[in-house]
C-alpha cells in the first residue's frame, strides 16, 4: 500500500520568532525569588528552550547545598505576606521559619518540588546552572559548597556569552 | 485508509492535539510521532499508555509525576521525546495539551 504523501493533521507551529534561549539570573536568596527563577527555568526547559541559570550574590543560596532546601521568606518588610500582622510581631523569633514552612507546605500541595529536586529536573532536561565567580569569592565559597549539577563558576563576561544569538531572553530575578 | 481518516483535520484542534482521546490508536501515534521526527519504541508506548491512563483518571499531568512513575526517569523522558517531552508525548498519546507549570 502506498504511504500517504500528505498528512493533514496540523503540525505544531514553529515560528521563527519564538523564544529560542533564556538566561535567567537569580540574584536573591529568598524562597519566593529562588522559586521564581527556577520555575521559569524549568518551564523553559519543558518547552524545549535552551536554558541557562546564573546564580549571583544571595541567589547563590539556591545552589548552596547547605541552604538550598532551607530557604526562607521574609516576614518583615514584606507587606504582601500576613497582611494583618504588625511588623513588630512579624520580627519575633520563629516567625520567619513558621511562614516559610507554611509556604513550603502550600507549594507541596501543588506538586511543586523542593529546590534540590527542581534543580535536578532542570539539569535532567538539559538546562545548565552557573555560579557567579565574584560573588563566590566574596562569600568565600568553593565549588564543593555547591550542588554536583553546577556546570561551572563563571565571570559576568562569560555569562553574557551564554546569551549570544538572536531570540534570546535575559530574565533578572 | 484508516490512517488517512484519523489524520483528517476535524479530529484535531488548531494546536494539533486530538480532540477525542478515544479516537487514538497506536497506528495514529506512529504517524504523529513521525511528524515530530520520533520513531516510537516499546518504551515510548509504555509512557504513552501511562499518560493516557493518568489523563483518563483525571490526574493533572506533570513531568515530575512522569519521573516518579517508575517507567522512566525525567532525563529518559526528555531523551524519548526531545524538546518539550510533556507536550509532545501528550500530543502523540492523543490527549489534550497539559496545562502544567511544573
Amino acid at each position: 500500500m502506498e504511504a500517504p504523501t500528505t498528512l493533514s493533521a496540523p503540525t505544531p507551529k514553529r515560528e521563527d520568532a519564538s523564544v529560542r534561549k533564556v538566561l535567567i539570573i537569580c540574584s536573591k536568596g529568598r524562597l519566593e525569588d529562588v522559586y521564581a527563577a527556577l520555575i521559569m527555568a524549568n518551564g523553559a526547559v519543558m518547552e524545549g528552550i535552551e536554558t541557562h541559570v546564573f546564580f549571583t550574590f544571595f541567589g547563590l543560596d539556591g545552589i548552596n547545598r547547605k541552604t538550598l532546601d532551607r530557604l526562607h521568606t521574609a516576614t518583615v518588610g514584606n507587606p504582601s505576606l500576613m497582611r494583618h500582622l504588625p511588623t513588630m510581631l512579624a520580627g519575633l523569633p520563629g516567625m520567619e521559619a513558621l511562614a516559610s514552612t507554611m509556604m513550603k507546605r502550600e507549594m507541596d500541595k501543588l506538586d511543586v518540588p523542593p529546590v534540590s529536586e527542581l534543580l535536578e529536573m532542570i539539569v535532567a532536561g538539559g538546562g545548565k546552572l552557573y555560579g557567579c565567580q565574584l560573588a563566590v569569592e566574596m562569600f568565600k565559597l568553593t565549588r564543593d559548597d555547591f550542588v554536583e549539577d553546577l556546570d561551572s563558576i563563571i565571570t559576568v563576561g562569560q555569562m553574557f556569552e551564554l546569551a549570544a544569538g538572536d531570540r534570546t531572553h535575559i530574565l533578572f530575578v | 485508509m484508516v490512517t488517512d481518516l484519523l489524520l483528517s483535520e476535524r479530529f484535531f484542534n488548531e494546536e494539533g492535539y486530538l480532540t477525542d482521546p478515544d479516537q487514538w490508536t497506536p497506528d495514529l501515534a506512529h504517524q504523529l510521532a513521525a511528524q515530530e521526527g520520533i520513531v516510537l519504541t516499546d518504551k515510548h508506548f509504555e509512557v504513552l499508555h501511562y499518560l493516557r491512563a493518568q489523563q483518563a483518571a483525571g490526574t493533572k499531568l506533570s513531568i515530575r509525576r512522569v519521573g516518579k512513575s517508575g517507567l522512566v526517569t525525567i532525563k529518559q523522558f526528555y531523551d524519548l521525546f526531545p524538546g518539550g517531552p510533556l507536550k509532545k508525548a501528550s500530543r502523540i498519546a492523543g490527549i489534550p495539551k497539559p496545562a502544567s507549570c511544573v
